[in-house]
């Protein structure tokens, strides 16, 4: 009866917490909106589909931008390429910080050294520099490429958060038990380990995925991002590329600049509740 | 009569309702004495030390009268309490050693402290100061941080702190506990020393460890599960006990000169009951190889003895 | 069955790994078969760090451990497993000693697939249920929960059970009964010294004299890395001649009689050690000149199974 209780405790209050049910219901409306939007729509992106700059109307429900193409039908394929980045790049990220986390903290000594050197130059890197000197080569450029960039350059932050948690981990008995039962060290750290920091992976992974989508949508801005594909912070690029502020044209960057910032608030809210949901000692009970 | 308590009961408040953790405790503490108070973990000798002094949430006071010197402590009222506390009733907590602020130098820790409770810190510095001397610390402790001392220095510092303003009632929680032997000793001796140098009335020792009780105090109180079990003088609870609990908890502490392969010592079976929802009675009832028909009813802590209090059915009948 | 032979264990601390920490200096001693040896100290005594290098949890930085001959600082791999088919520890700690998110039996499961894979469901449970029943727990109270559902004492007879399972020869149990209350501290010190029984050779760490003396035939006692004297237990107990064996037995509490009136000097912190006897700063014996200051006493040999490491004695 109690252990039902330890689990399901988790669960009784992760849905009563409020942080974590508005962020959840915030990002999933928009998940949904990427599903169901483009059945919506009959244009394509960048089709010409109507009278030039126009305001929202029960036609173009965005409006149309300065090339008389729908923001609607860009808005929702935008959002399919924001996602997409946020769980690959973010993923990429994730992974990369969990095996050189996990490596240095629980190796320590040379191995560690090594890592640590090879997380601060990551870390030092100008991205932007190096992204520019990409983008001068690779003159076409993909959603993928992009994400893989994000992922192999925004993952320093969680292999050090990671590798201090493991290293404060590692010193406990339990670990030490299970090195007296002959097993392997990949084995203890993903079976003895991972599971006590799950929560801590979950919330890394949450936030590794609202910060990809955030770099996204600024390189996408600043003109750095893909070149043959759809997403919101190109759209602001377009919008202010075209003079949509000047035009007083609020439909077609609004529309994207609210959509990634409810997007990536709700993740840190969302964060922000788990955390409180998984640490007793934050809950306002 | 320096402490006297009646009917004391104090409940953690949780989730899942009330833990019964100190459920009637009736006894007193003369001057100059020095009690011991032991018991295992979850009898309510933590419960009972800091209650008397700090009752705060999840502590919850239900009924209960304490008295210090004639006068009554106030002890569900955190306001009222402040004029008794440091001044009346003192206490060097579990881990006191370890909690000095890192980041202050020990004289100005001290200082602030006295400043707090509306005491003239230089006026008691030449006091201070004797006593430091007598604990066997030098004066230049009072311009070192924590991190400067060692485990015993620490400790003695805290206890000199403690006491400087002479409460009537001192109580020590586990301080001797995560000290290496001659540390011990000498912490030990010096509580005694301040008990006879009159700087404390009468103290309560709250340990886990007997045997440190066996060397200076002068009457034992053994706690079971929230409940008062037996009180006496330190012989007679060490060598002649009555209460099954006692009998047993003795009998099962290895000492030098017993070998097992000469005499196997035998422990409690069981374990002690949960106190979210005690059992009727006696709550030894369950492990004691003497319980009968009377111990569903729960006995009082009764003084069978001068100066010898049990509660216990099976002893009462012996006496009746 | 096992040797040690000038073993010792070096930390770098400081900035830049510049000084040294000597937490284990030339430690020698021996465990024969069907032994248990006591091997006493207080916190900093490096009792617990001998008994890491023992399991091969901490690496040795110089000196040898010898197990039937074999020396294990050199093991790894499948026969560092072979190691641990025989030798095995329990700790101080019982709660956490468990992964407090798994039931307290997965301890046994992971040593089925380590050390057993090949033996099936109902073979298995009938061995698991023995070596329970060998450590006086039910098994069906005990089994299918989580730690924090099971006593502390409940949880080191696990421990003890884990290691029967494996058929071992040596256990390390490192102040097992510390954490755990006094009336179930006897129960699980009896268990233990019934397993005297079965053969098995115990190093019992603790800093607990009358434990050490009620349940080992030598003790080894041990004061900032170094041994200051070995024996068997009566002689080290009722005649003992290091000045800081002689002043642990004056100080601790006693049930059987009052402390005599033994003046303890307190002292400051204690300066790393250099050169010299480690005991030096404190002891208080009247005429220790030069020599104690600058060169290590070696162990010596006082009695036939008394040994002490003093210039004085």
């Amino acid at each position: 009866m109690t252990d039902l209780k330890k689990r399901s405790e988790i669960l009784y209050f992760a849905l009563r917490n409020n942080k974590l049910r508005i962020g959840l219901a915030v990002v999933l409306f928009f998940l949904v909106l990427t599903f169901v939007g483009p059945l919506l729509t009959d244009y394509g992106p960048y089709e010409y589909v109507g009278p030039a700059s126009q305001p929202p109307s029960s036609e173009y429900w965005f409006g149309t931008t300065t090339f008389g193409q729908d923001v609607f039908t860009q808005f929702v394929l935008g959002l399919k390429a924001t996602f997409l980045v946020g769980i690959v790049g973010g993923g990429l990220g994730t992974l990369i910080g969990v095996l050189v986390g996990f490596s240095a903290g629980y190796r320590g000594g040379v191995i560690d050294e090594v890592l640590n050197m090879l997380t601060n130059i990551v870390l030092v890197i100008p991205t932007l520099a190096i992204l520019l000197i990409i983008a001068a080569y690779l003159t076409v450029r993909g959603i993928l490429a992009e994400s893989v960039f994000i992922g192999f350059t925004a993952w320093p932050w969680a292999a050090r958060a990671i590798r201090a948690q493991t290293f404060s981990l590692r010193s406990r008995d339990f670990v030490d038990l299970a090195r007296l039962s002959g097993m392997k060290p990949w084995k203890i750290i993903f079976t003895e380990i991972a599971p006590n920091m799950m929560s801590y992976l979950l919330l890394v992974f949450i936030l590794q995925f609202g910060g990809a989508i955030l770099t996204a949508a600024t390189l996408d801005f600043i003109g750095l991002g893909p070149t043959n594909a759809v997403s919101l912070g190109l759209m602001m690029n377009n919008a202010v590329l075209w003079g949509a502020l000047i035009l007083g044209m609020w439909w077609w960057f609004v529309p994207p600049g609210a959509a990634i910032m409810a997007i990536v608030g709700a993740l840190y809210v969302t964060n922000v509740g788990l955390d409180e949901v998984f640490n007793p000692k934050l809950r306002e009970m | 009569m320096s402490l006297q308590v009646e009917n004391l009961r104090v409940y953690y408040q949780t989730l899942r309702g009330d833990v019964k953790a100190l459920d009637g405790a009736t006894f007193s503490i003369a001057d100059r004495e020095i009690m011991g108070l032991a018991g295992e973990s979850g009898c309510g000798k933590s419960t009972l030390g800091n209650g008397l002094i700090l009752l705060t949430p999840p502590m919850r006071f239900v009924e209960g009268r304490v008295t210090i010197d004639d006068e009554e402590l106030p002890i569900w009222d955190m306001e009222r309490m402040d004029g008794f506390r440091f001044r009346k009733i003192s206490i060097i907590p579990q881990y006191a050693m370890n909690a000095m602020n890192p980041t202050r130098k020990i004289g100005k820790m001290t200082s602030e402290l006295l400043e707090s409770r509306n005491v003239d810190s230089r006026a008691t510095l030449p006091e201070l100061e004797r006593r430091l001397d007598l604990v066997e610390l030098t004066r230049d402790v009072l311009n070192m941080y924590p991190i400067e001392l060692s485990g015993g220095m620490k400790q003695r510092m805290v206890m000199v702190i403690s006491t400087l303003l002479n409460p009537s009632l001192l109580i020590a929680d586990e301080i001797t506990s995560a000290l290496d032997v001659s540390t011990q000793k000498a912490v030990a001796d010096m509580l005694v020393e301040f008990r006879d140098r009159e700087f404390v009335k009468s103290m309560m020792v709250i340990t886990h460890d007997i045997s440190i009780l066996y060397q200076i105090a002068d009457s034992i109180l053994i706690m079971y599960a929230g409940q008062l079990a037996e009180k006496a003088s330190t012989e007679v609870i060490i060598h002649s006990p009555r209460h099954p609990y006692t009998k047993l908890l003795i009998s099962a502490l290895p000492k030098v000169g017993v070998k097992y392969a000469e005499r196997r010592l035998a422990g409690i079976p069981g374990n002690p009951p949960l106190l979210l929802d005690p059992p009727v009675g006696c709550r030894f009832r369950e492990r004691c190889p003497v319980a009968f028909d009377r111990c569903l009813q729960e006995p009082q802590f009764i003084e069978v003895e001068k100066d010898h209090f049990v509660a216990c059915w099976k002893e009462f009948e012996r006496d009746a | 069955m096992l040797r040690l032979d000038r073993v010792s264990k070096v930390y770098k601390v400081g900035t830049f790994g510049g000084k040294e920490l000597r937490a284990v200096s030339d430690v020698s001693f021996n465990v024969e078969d069907g032994e248990v040896v006591s091997l006493i100290g207080e916190s900093g005594s490096g009792k617990s760090t001998i008994g890491k290098m023992i399991l091969r949890l901490i690496s040795i930085s110089s000196g040898a451990i010898f197990f039937d001959g074999m020396d294990i600082s050199t093991l790894s791999g499948g026969a560092l497993k072979e190691y641990y088919r025989k030798v095995q520890g329990v700790f101080q700690d019982p709660f956490s000693t468990y992964n407090p998110i798994f039931k307290a039996d997965r301890v046994f499961r992971t040593i089925h697939e380590e050390f057993y894979p090949g033996v099936k469901g109902r073979e298995w449970n009938e061995k698991l249920e023995s070596s329970l029943e060998a450590v006086g727990l039910n098994p069906e109270e005990v089994l299918n929960k989580f730690p924090h559902q099971l006593s502390g004492g409940q949880l080191q007879r696990f421990l003890i059970a884990r290691a029967l399972l494996l058929d071992i020869q040596f256990l390390v149990a490192d102040e097992i009964i510390s954490m755990l209350d006094a009336s179930t501290r006897i129960d699980v010190l009896n268990l233990v010294a019934d397993l005297k029984s079965r053969g098995l050779s115990i190093l019992f760490i603790t800093h607990d004299l009358s434990l050490g003396y009620y349940i080992s035939e030598r003790a080894v006692i041990l004061h900032r890395g170094c041994v200051v004297e070995m024996g068997s237990t009566e002689e080290v107990y009722y005649n003992p001649l290091h000045p800081y064996t002689r002043m642990l037995m004056a100080c601790v509490p006693r049930l059987d009689e009052k402390w005599q009136d033994v003046e303890v000097e307190l002292k400051a912190q204690q300066s790393g050690i250099t050169s010299g006897c480690v005991y030096y700063e404190r002891c208080q014996v009247a005429g220790k000149d030069e020599c104690c200051a600058t060169e290590r006493p070696a162990l010596r040999k006082v009695e036939s199974d008394h040994y002490v490491a003093c210039g004085q004695c």
